[in-house]
């Protein structure tokens, strides 16, 4: 019955700095971070967007703004964020498919997540910021 | 029979099914603009702005910015309940976040209807 389920105890280890995370969880955090990042930084990314549409003058102006080394390299961090966030979500999306779901794949998965998130990342930003 | 623990009008499921369905939506778009811009490789402003001035894209534009904000509100929701447990702290922390998301999307309508 699933009243007696929940009740039931289980052992717990909760003591964060002993847990050595699997690559699976080191992905899952990191897509709320990735998330909680793109969040906080959506009014610079909508105001850039702006910038680059609203006229000939403020696209040149965006464009320097976008050439300096710090904003290059943060640039370089958010489309891996991005990238990253877009990769684990298909993973969440056919997990909740039931695909995948064994520990065996879901390890892969994640590895796969990772490899394709950065060779994204790359391909990209060569393309966008270099 | 089920011997379920009532909590509430409802367990979530339609918040579920909205982050999954934005997600999608955004993934899709995702796909068409890196290919939108992989093939046209737009290297002025004039070209920067045919892009999105281009009534699919601007269609497609403005849904993924809606489907981002709506997505967006159930992710970080769910990281104040998981990590803020002070229920007024929360309940202001909610709000700055609706209200921010709000302003989001009256700012990007206002970004694409002028092209």
């Amino acid at each position: 019955m699933a009243e007696i389920a929940i009740k039931k105890k289980r052992p717990k280890n909760l003591d964060l700095p002993t847990i050595r995370l699997p690559l699976p969880g080191i992905l899952s955090i990191l897509h709320r971070i990735s998330g909680a990042v793109l969040f906080l930084l959506l009014p610079v990314l909508l105001w850039l967007f702006q910038q680059s549409l609203a006229s000939p003058e403020s696209y040149a102006s965006a464009k320097a703004v976008m050439d300096n080394f710090l904003v290059k390299t943060v640039l370089w961090g958010l489309i891996w964020l991005y990238m990253h966030h877009f990769c684990a979500g298909i993973r969440y999306l056919l997990l909740d498919l039931h695909k995948g779901i064994d520990l065996e794949s879901a390890r892969l998965s994640s590895k796969i997540v990772f490899a394709v998130s950065i060779a994204l990342t790359l391909v990209i930003g060569v393309k966008v910021i270099c | 029979m089920l011997n379920r623990i009532v909590v509430g009008a409802g367990y979530g499921l339609k918040d579920w099914i909205i982050q999954r369905a934005t997600a999608i939506i955004m993934a899709v778009y995702t796909l068409i603009i890196l290919v939108v811009l992989g093939a046209l490789a737009p290297s002025t402003y004039e070209a920067w702005r045919a892009v999105f001035a281009n009534g699919f894209m601007q269609f497609m534009t403005f849904l993924f910015f809606m489907s981002l904000f709506y997505h967006v509100w159930i992710g970080v929701r769910d990281i104040w309940m998981d990590y803020v447990k002070p229920d007024g702290l929360r309940l202001v922390l909610e709000i700055a976040t609706a209200a921010a998301l709000v302003g989001y999307a009256g700012w990007a309508a206002k970004i694409l209807w002028r092209l």
